[in-house]
């Protein structure tokens, strides 16, 4: 009997995210009706207004699936990862930044004391003469009031709690989503733990809808600005830095579609320890240059190595942080 | 206790891992730090082997393949040139040392000029003292 079936509990949180996981959420439009349909949802701050004591008051694996968006950064965002990991039957790191580190990884290229510098004392805007930061416990009259801690490190998900499966994405693409949530509202056979699901195993590269010959022979790289692009020849055949190369396809190619090269949110291929050292073997297979200062030449126009080919993934990369 | 630095050696099997060998063969006497891996060609040296290398523990990384047009393979130590000037800038990027990470060519005559390459290589990497990469990914905080 369809009616007696107990209904799914979903959660979705958001840690250090900026909302566009939870807005992708959202994006099912009225599918969000047969969503409804199977689920509770028993937790979801952006929508529901229900408290973290609520959480904490629930017993162990109440919830059935939670959706985990956004990085690790603070002592909040780590205490939720690892609340909802008791409370979740399965804990899905949804989106880039739960993956991979996301765009707040980036913040790995400074340290904890650069950026409460930077952004309570140097900045323009900011008027501190006292030099105030904020510190994670204060004392007034009424008492002691807390706030979160800083940490210096950003990190995924699953380098603070254990994660069943990984939905890529900046934001994950809406329609792998209901492909997932519908897989798991019907009991199908689920993929091994650890997985990445709501994507594909190849590379963007792979299944390209832009047009790719053997002339890649690049003498300048541009950024995207400085050329008009053809609107259907290979990016990298033109000197555009796309990330195609060391990406995982299953996007629906969104930015290409867009006439934008792709920057990476859906994280390496299987097998790859690190995007940003494959995306290098790719740059430098393509220069068409055999003298040093030549190849240095040609290399000036990749401004920001690290920054452009670990955009969403610093945290889990090698070389995971600056080194301080 | 003394410093006594972790070098790894990348060599291609043609022109460097032969040049090493005749180093040996020639009873030359050289540092005992680099350990060294012989690969195929310079261009099978992918830039994800380097930062494994620093990951796991080198205090340098020795990139060596033969001399330009003199490749068994033809491209491939132009491929290698080109990884490694890229992947150099990465890695001072990140704050890694620019001496760590060394590109030579040895050709499969030049015993003589390994040994020394090792030597100054090994100096280099004394004077610098260890790196700082292996413990800083040990710290999450």
């Amino acid at each position: 009997m369809e009616e007696s079936k107990p209904k799914l509990k979903l959660a979705i949180y958001w840690a250090s995210a900026c909302g566009g996981c939870c807005v992708s959420v959202l994006d099912v439009h009225e599918k969000l009706f047969d969503v409804i349909a199977a689920a509770d949802l028993v937790f979801w701050p952006i929508a529901l207004d229900i408290k973290y004591k609520d959480v904490e008051g629930m017993p162990d694996k109440h919830i059935d699936l939670t959706l985990f968006n956004g990085a690790v950064r603070n002592s909040e965002n780590e205490h939720m990862a690892k609340l909802l990991r008791a409370k979740s039957k399965i804990l899905v790191a949804y989106g880039s930044c739960s993956h991979l580190g996301g765009i707040p990884g980036l913040a790995n290229f400074s340290t904890k004391e650069e950026l409460l510098r930077r952004v309570f004392i140097e900045t323009e805007s900011v008027i501190n003469p006292d030099k105030v930061l904020p510190l994670p416990e204060y004392e007034v009259k009424e008492g002691i009031l807390n706030l979160p801690e800083f940490y210096n490190d950003v990190r995924s998900l699953s380098q603070v709690t254990e994660v069943d499966y990984f939905i890529p994405g900046c934001p994950p693409q809406t329609e792998r989503l209901l492909e997932v949530f519908t897989a798991i509202v019907t009991g199908a056979e689920l993929p091994p733990k650890g997985s990445v699901i709501g994507a594909d195993i190849k590379t963007q590269c792979d299944e390209c809808i832009r047009n790719k010959s053997e002339n890649k022979r690049i003498k300048k790289f541009y950024r995207p600005w400085e050329i008009e692009d053809d609107g259907v020849s290979c990016f990298m055949e033109q000197g555009v830095i796309c990330m195609g190369p060391a990406t995982r396809a299953g996007c629906g190619y969104r930015c290409i579609k867009g006439n934008a090269p792709c920057r990476g949110c859906y994280g390496p291929p299987p097998g790859v320890a690190d995007p940003g050292a494959k995306m290098m073997s790719a740059i430098a297979g393509i220069i068409d240059e055999k003298e040093p200062e030549e190849i240095r030449r040609v290399l000036e126009d990749v401004v920001d190595p690290a920054g452009s080919f670990y955009r969403f993934s610093l945290p889990v990369s090698l070389i995971r942080r600056k080194l301080v | 206790m003394e410093f006594k630095p972790r070098i790894v050696a990348f060599l291609c099997n043609w022109c460097s891992y032969t040049g090493a060998d005749l180093a040996g063969t020639s009873r030359m006497e050289y540092k005992a730090n680099v350990r060294a891996i012989r690969v195929m060609c310079s261009g099978r040296i992918e830039p994800t082997f380097v930062l494994k290398a620093f990951i796991n523990g080198a205090d340098g990384v020795l990139v060596c393949g033969c001399h330009p047009g003199d490749c068994h393979y033809q491209e491939g130590n132009y491929r290698c040139l080109r990884r490694f000037l890229l992947l150099q800038k990465y890695t001072k990027q990140m704050g890694l040392e620019t001496e760590r990470l060394k590109l030579e060519w040895i050709s499969a005559s030049e015993g003589k000029q390994f040994a020394e390459l090792v030597n100054s290589f090994t100096e280099t990497i004394t004077e610098l003292g260890p790196c700082k990469i292996k413990e800083t990914m040990k710290v999450l905080m």
